[in-house]
């Protein structure tokens, strides 16, 4: 037997239409409001470069990002420099200097060489060097106080070698 | 004794190597553009959109260039002092509205204050990029000869006006 619907699972019914209504209108008009993406450029040879060159270089607004895949105001800007400076015919490394000249080596993932960036270049060599000079030393002088230890005085030697000459004779039985 | 001594000595050196890294602001990028001259420009003026100002007008004298924006919120923090400091009639204040809406500009200027001689329009954000700009705000100290002494990142402090931009302006100015 069907029990009936009581006022209550009616309501609840309701509410059900009422938010499959509300899903359905939100399906159908999200693509009015939806905007199409910009397009980012005309000339595809361009967007590569400025890729390419953006992803050399630091987002200073959001530090451990490349300017290519930041979403920051300043980043647009820059990438938006990079494409014009493109246009007008620059080469890559003029763009670089560029950025270079406005916003310190900072802005380079790859840092140029020089006075200032010896340490960071060169500082984990001279570590593992260091290390390894240190491990060698150690291991030295450790094999030496060992052999020292070791080191038995003739006495010694010659019961050694008596006990040794008795253990043969034994196991010979 | 001569065992726990070299460990030591590391240890010490590790941690004043910590102790310093921990200190530092990795926010503050040091600017190429310290000791070298302002780059030049020509914007136009936010209260009189039809008259421009150059750096080059203010040749012979000291003068701060302070980047602001109305979006900004730590120009609120700084923007009492700078107030005060355009009462004192110490240095003159310029400002770089940067990236703003000319009627927001001017709307928080009428709420807040206006410490500015003039401020200039950068719409685009173009000289902001000329000078290096990322955070705002930023002020540059910029001497007689047009050369750019200083820059201070993000808010200016009572602390960095009263021991590092104030006394350079003070010595600037002989």
């Amino acid at each position: 037997m069907k029990k009936p619907l009581t006022t209550e699972t009616q309501r609840h019914r309701g509410y059900l239409y009422l938010v499959f209504l509300c899903v359905l209108c939100v399906s159908v008009v999200k693509p009015v409001f939806a905007r199409e993406a910009a397009p980012l450029a005309q000339d595809d040879a361009v967007e590569k470069r400025m890729v390419a060159i953006s992803e050399e270089l630091r987002c200073l607004v959001c530090q451990n990002e490349s300017l290519s895949g930041s979403q920051a105001d300043l980043a647009k800007d820059l990438r938006r420099e990079i494409r014009e400076q493109i246009a007008r015919g620059r080469s890559d490394q003029e763009i670089l200097d560029f950025m270079v000249g406005r916003y310190g080596d900072f802005v380079r993932y790859r840092p140029p060489l020089k006075g200032t960036t010896f340490l960071l270049w060169f500082g984990p060599f001279v570590l593992l060097v260091a290390g390894v000079i240190a491990l060698v030393v150690i291991l030295r002088r450790r094999g030496r106080r060992v052999t020292a230890a070791a080191a038995l005085s003739a006495e010694e030697q010659n019961k050694a070698e008596a006990l040794l000459k008795l253990g043969a004779e034994d196991g010979g039985k | 004794m001569n065992r726990f001594l070299l460990p030591l000595g590391i240890f010490i050196v590790l941690v004043g190597f910590l102790a310093i890294g921990l200190n530092l602001n990795p926010r503050e990028v040091p600017s190429p553009l310290i000791n070298k001259p302002a780059p030049a420009f020509e914007l136009p003026q936010l209260h009189k959109p039809e008259a421009t100002f150059s750096p080059k007008d203010m040749q012979g004298k000291v003068w701060l260039l302070n980047v602001w924006a109305s979006w900004c919120v730590s120009c609120r923090q700084e923007h009492p002092l700078l107030v005060e400091l355009a009462k004192s009639g110490l240095v003159p204040i310029y400002g770089l509205n940067y990236k703003d809406p000319r009627d927001d500009a001017m709307r928080w200027l009428k709420q807040f204050g206006d410490p500015y001689v003039l401020s200039i329009v950068d719409a685009e954000g173009r000289i902001g990029i000329d000078y290096g700009v990322y955070g705002v705000p930023e002020t540059y100290v910029i001497d007689k000869a047009g050369v750019i002494r200083l820059k201070q990142i993000g808010p200016v402090t009572q602390d960095a006006l009263e021991k590092t931009i104030l006394p350079l302006v003070a010595e600037l100015s002989k």
